[in-house]
Parts: structure tokens; C-alpha cells; sequence
């Protein structure tokens, strides 16, 4: 054990010091510079927020004068400047629009081709089933200049309905790889027995298939929805227009013009609306969102 | 029935292809083309030029700062990332009691971890240029506050910190993610393994060693591609929070900041083009090495 000889403060996980070591004794790892090792990530992590939800009550004189200061009162008036006159406001809706319309797209498409791929053999399934797959592995800066001028050419360049086609269409590849498995994995008979009943092909997918396939449309729904509510690139390129802004574009222009003109209270507090309801969202269904986050990666 | 089956699929396959073959393939395609023409945006006047763009690339000085860069980001972020992210992970697992319990208060670190996870990048870089700000930020406020003045700098105006200051951005924004995905694999390790260890005396490190690193392989190639990913991209913080941006001096340029500035300030698509079919093949040869490696690895630790 070499370990013992080297104090590492971050691997606190040494064994007991006592150089005779009886073999079926457990060797326990001290408990206390775990903790503290355990402590020091959430302080480094929970930190930098819990300062900027703090510094947006403050005035613009405590945040120049002392960062570790507590507002001496609270300023609700730096969170209604950044809501309305910083149109953190707008940006919100504007995300929930086409966010909103992008996921309904994107799950009601994805889950469509998935399950057509999934569950139906014909020529060609393969072929489709990688072209998505493909896709997922390709940077989307690689897309970005052709596919500035196709949105163009389509007359969709700064459109809700433009951005809506093309967040939808980078999130569907992943929705069908991922939904592809799911439906594979459902048991057969339940929809023999729909088909014998007399149902359709649409109404087996919708009535039986989809409401079998909850889990999966959870997951892959809350990864979606995280995935285009975070989406920078796409916007930046294909929607110049500042009044149709996205809440990250938005806040991102904000934190040049606004440090022009050292609004750093109205600024932190348009910072802390686009972030605290998507936390506070977590923290209500934090399980289900860890497992539709990670589920991607486990396969 | 046969008729309604294939109403059914293409119903079901036709709107989503469509909007594939629009918007993701052909723009993925038309890409290749691109970086061989000295195209302006004026429609019919791209020249095929061959690979000029690819030869001015390999002379652009701002354009070799971005890819140093990148590789740099490409070394340091993933390594960093998960060895954080396994130690947590398997601290959250075995750090309680005898070595082989769930730490208390596991349920509640790992909720805590996880939070800038759910945050834009975006976000991220405007909270982290608050907290590297030189006057008014946390960082030089903690540092004056327990009397270390000295250390307290211009983060990100300092051609020597800018980067590194970049990379504990993006490290600080995924370890979380790891940590729980790093800790869904050790959860999947039978708990017999490690009772067995400690019987057999193995101390911590050998047990993380021996046990949960060759157990959790796949998920930490998996992190491999992922955070290599990430690296190679690093746009959105570096564009919104270096000064410049991609300063100072090129020293946070990377290939995606660019490509942008070439295509959608300069008005230089058919050149911007190519830097992006440059970060396609890094992407690739990327997941073939990761890939590559991580088979070759296991089948020396089996």
C-alpha cells in the first residue's frame, strides 16, 4: 500500500495506519475527510449560484463594494428591470413557444419513426434506422453555414415555426435511437390481441403502444426538453432578430449591453430568473430527470 | 391490411424523414462541397478552388491557436472530469461505514452535484464572468477574504489563466453528470465483489482499483467520448465569457468561435466550411480512438 505512505489530501480514502494488518478484519475508510472531501464538491458547486440568487437582491453599490456582502434590503426592483425593461420576460416566452412547439414535434415524429422501425420489417428499415443514427454523430457546426442558407431559402430565417422545424430536427435523431430500443423491447402479444380486436395500425401505436411505452417517452422527453431549452448555437445563427430571442441568446446579449452600462444587479437578477426555475423544477422531480439525463449515455 | 400498413408507415416514417433530409443530411452533405469553393454567400458564384482553403488553414496563425487549444481542452477536461467524477462516485458508494456502505446523505450530494448539469452553457459563463470578475467576483473575494491578495488576478484577461479558466468552467459544469452516471454503474457492480475485498483486506484504492475501475469501464469510455465532445466544442462559454472573444491573444480561441467569426462576420462560408469539416474528422477519429482503446484495454484486463 503506498497510499499510507503519501498523504493525499484528495484521496482521503487511506486505510488504518497500523502496519499489522490482521486479514479478515474490514479496513475502514475514515469517514471524516470523506465528508469533508464530499463537502468541499457541493461548496464549489451549490456556491457560485446560491451568490448570484443573493447578488440579485442587492443594490448596485453592495455587488461593486464587498461580493460576500448580504443585501442590507432585499431589491425586488432589480428582478422587475431585468423581467421588463432586460426583456427577460419576452426571451421566457419566446423559449416556452418554441420549445414547447419543438418538443410536441420532435416526440410525436420521433416516436412514430421509431416505432415504425422498430416493430415493422421492410426493405430499406435498416438503411432509415442508420441515417438518423448517423446523424448523432456528427458536429453540428459542420451543418451550421449550409444550413443557415437552406433556413434562408426557406424564408423561415428568424421564424418561430423555422427555429420549431429545425431544434425538432436535431432532436429527433437521438429520440429515434433511443425509442428504437424501447419499442424492440415491448412484449408482441398485446398488440396481436389489438390487431385481432380489429384495431388499426395507427390505433395500436397511439391506443396500445405509446401508453406501453411511458418510460421511455419520460426520459427521453425531459432529456429533450433540457437539450432545446439550453440550445444556443442554433438560434445564435438562425434567429437575428432580438425581439424573437431565446432566453439564452437573450441573456448572453444581455451580459454585454447590460456591463456597458453596469447594470450588474438587473443583470444577475435576469441571470437568476433564467436559471432558478429549471432547478427548482429539478429539485421537484430530481429523480426522474437524473434517470432521463443518464439514460442516453447507459444505452 | 396490407393497404393500411403501408399507409401507416409511410405516415409514420415520410414527415420525419423529411425534415431530416432537410435540414440535418443535406446541410451535412452540402458542407464537404463547400470547403472545396471560395463561396461568399452570393448565390452561383462559388468557385471550385480544391483544397486552397485546407492549405490557408494550415496557415491561419488565429486558426493553429484554436486547434492547440482544443487539444489542450481535449486532454485536460475529460481526465479531470472523471477522475473527479469516479472518486465522488465511488466515495457516495463506499465512503460510509466499514468501507462498503452508501455514504449518509448520499440521495443529497448527488442532487447537489447535479445541478449545473441542467443549466445552459450560457448560464454557466455569465454566472462563471461574475465569479472571475478581477474587482467584484467571488473568486478574488474568497482569495482577499482569507488574505491570499497576492493570488487574486484578472482571470480572464491573463493570456496565462484565460484558458485553464475555461477549462474549470466546463469541469465544473459536468462532473456532476458523471458522478451519477459513474455512480448508476457502480450500483450495477454486485455488492458480493466488494464484501469480498474487504475479506480479503484490500484497502480503498486497491478496491477502487481492482474492482470498481475495471467494473465501471464502459461508462468511463462512454464519459471519454462525451466529454471529448464537449472539449471540441467549448463555443458557447468561450464566446460569451473570454474577452474578445477568443482572448486574450487567441490564447481561449477555439475551432467553433472560428468558424462562426469566419462565416458569419467575415462573410467567408466556403473557408469556414472547412473548419468545419476539419472538426468533423477530429470529432471521428475522436470516437474511433476511444472506442478502439477502451476494447484493447479490456481485453488486457480480463
Amino acid at each position: 500500500m503506498t497510499l499510507s505512505l503519501s498523504p493525499n489530501r484528495t484521496r482521503p480514502a487511506s486505510t488504518a495506519p497500523e502496519p499489522s494488518r490482521r486479514p479478515r478484519r474490514p479496513v475502514p475508510i475514515r469517514s471524516f475527510p470523506v465528508h469533508l472531501a464530499m463537502l468541499a464538491w457541493s461548496v464549489v458547486t451549490a456556491l457560485p449560484l446560491l451568490w448570484a440568487v443573493i447578488s440579485s437582491f442587492k443594490t448596485d453599490d453592495e455587488i461593486l463594494n464587498d461580493p460576500w456582502s448580504l443585501p442590507s434590503s432585499p431589491q425586488p426592483g432589480n428582478w422587475a428591470r431585468a423581467w421588463t425593461e432586460a426583456s427577460i420576460g419576452r426571451y421566457f416566452f419566446n423559449s416556452f413557444i418554441v420549445v414547447g412547439g419543438a418538443l410536441a414535434l420532435t416526440m410525436l415524429l420521433g416516436s412514430l419513426a421509431a416505432y415504425a422501425l422498430a416493430r415493422y420489417e421492410f426493405r430499406g428499415n435498416r438503411v432509415i434506422y442508420y441515417t438518423f443514427v448517423a446523424a448523432m454523430f456528427f458536429p453540428v457546426f459542420l451543418a451550421l453555414v449550409p444550413l443557415f442558407f437552406v433556413v434562408q431559402q426557406l424564408g423561415l430565417l428568424g421564424t418561430y415555426h423555422g427555429l420549431i422545424l429545425v431544434y425538432a430536427a436535431y432532436a429527433v435523431p437521438f429520440t429515434v435511437f433511443f425509442l428504437h430500443a424501447f419499442f424492440r423491447n415491448l412484449p408482441i402479444e398485446v398488440a396481436e390481441a389489438a390487431f385481432l380486436d380489429g384495431c388499426s395500425h395507427g390505433a395500436v401505436f397511439f391506443r396500445v403502444m405509446l401508453p406501453m411505452a411511458r418510460p421511455g417517452l419520460v426520459a427521453v422527453g425531459i432529456f429533450n426538453f433540457l437539450g432545446l431549452w439550453n440550445q444556443y448555437l442554433l438560434p445564435l445563427v438562425l434567429n437575428p432578430d432580438p425581439d424573437r430571442y431565446v432566453l439564452a441568446q437573450g441573456l448572453a446579449a444581455l451580459s454585454v449591453s447590460q456591463g456597458y452600462r453596469s447594470d450588474w444587479s438587473g443583470l444577475f437578477a435576469g441571470l437568476t430568473i433564467a436559471m432558478l426555475p429549471v432547478l427548482i423544477a429539478y429539485v421537484a422531480f430530481q429523480r426522474h430527470i437524473r434517470a432521463g439525463m443518464t439514460a442516453g449515455a447507459v444505452k | 391490411m396490407r393497404h393500411g400498413r403501408w399507409r401507416f408507415l409511410a405516415g409514420a416514417l415520410i414527415p420525419a424523414l423529411v425534415l431530416h433530409v432537410i435540414f440535418v443530411l443535406s446541410p451535412y452533405a452540402q458542407a464537404f462541397y463547400l470547403s472545396l469553393t471560395d463561396w461568399t454567400g452570393v448565390a452561383g458564384e462559388a468557385h471550385f478552388v480544391g483544397a486552397d482553403n485546407y492549405k490557408r488553414l494550415a496557415e491561419d496563425s488565429l486558426f493553429l491557436d484554436a486547434l492547440r487549444n482544443n487539444a489542450l481542452l481535449l486532454v485536460v477536461v475529460p481526465l479531470v472530469t472523471i477522475a473527479i467524477g469516479l472518486f465522488l462516485a465511488s466515495m457516495l458508494h463506499l465512503g460510509g461505514r466499514g468501507g462498503r456502505r452508501a455514504i449518509p446523505g448520499a440521495g443529497a450530494y448527488q442532487i447537489i452535484y447535479f445541478f449545473p448539469q441542467l443549466l445552459s452553457l450560457v448560464v454557466v459563463a455569465v454566472l462563471w464572468s461574475f465569479v472571475y470578475n478581477p474587482n467584484t467576483g467571488l473568486l478574488n473575494g474568497a482569495l482577499r477574504a482569507v488574505g491570499l491578495d497576492g493570488l487574486a488576478a484578472s482571470w480572464l484577461a491573463s493570456p496565462s489563466f484565460a484558458l485553464p479558466a475555461v477549462m474549470a468552467v466546463l469541469i465544473w459544469s459536468s462532473v456532476g453528470f458523471y458522478v451519477v452516471l459513474f455512480s448508476a454503474a457502480i450500483d450495477g457492480i454486485p455488492h458480493e465483489l466488494f464484501e469480498a475485498a474487504v475479506l480479503d483486506g484490500a484497502g480503498a484504492w486497491a478496491t477502487f482499483r481492482r474492482v470498481t475501475l475495471p467494473l465501471v469501464r464502459d461508462s468511463v469510455q462512454v464519459a471519454f467520448v462525451y466529454l471529448g465532445i464537449v472539449a471540441l466544442d467549448a463555443f458557447a462559454v468561450v464566446q460569451v465569457m473570454t474577452v474578445g472573444p477568443g482572448g486574450p491573444d487567441g490564447a481561449t480561441e477555439v475551432i467553433g468561435l472560428s468558424l462562426y467569426r469566419n462565416a458569419f462576420q467575415y462573410g467567408k462560408f466556403g473557408y469556414a466550411s472547412a473548419m468545419g469539416v476539419t472538426l468533423f474528422f477530429a470529432t471521428l477519429t475522436l470516437a474511433v480512438l476511444a472506442l478502439r482503446g477502451g476494447r484493447k484495454s479490456s481485453v488486457e484486463a480480463m
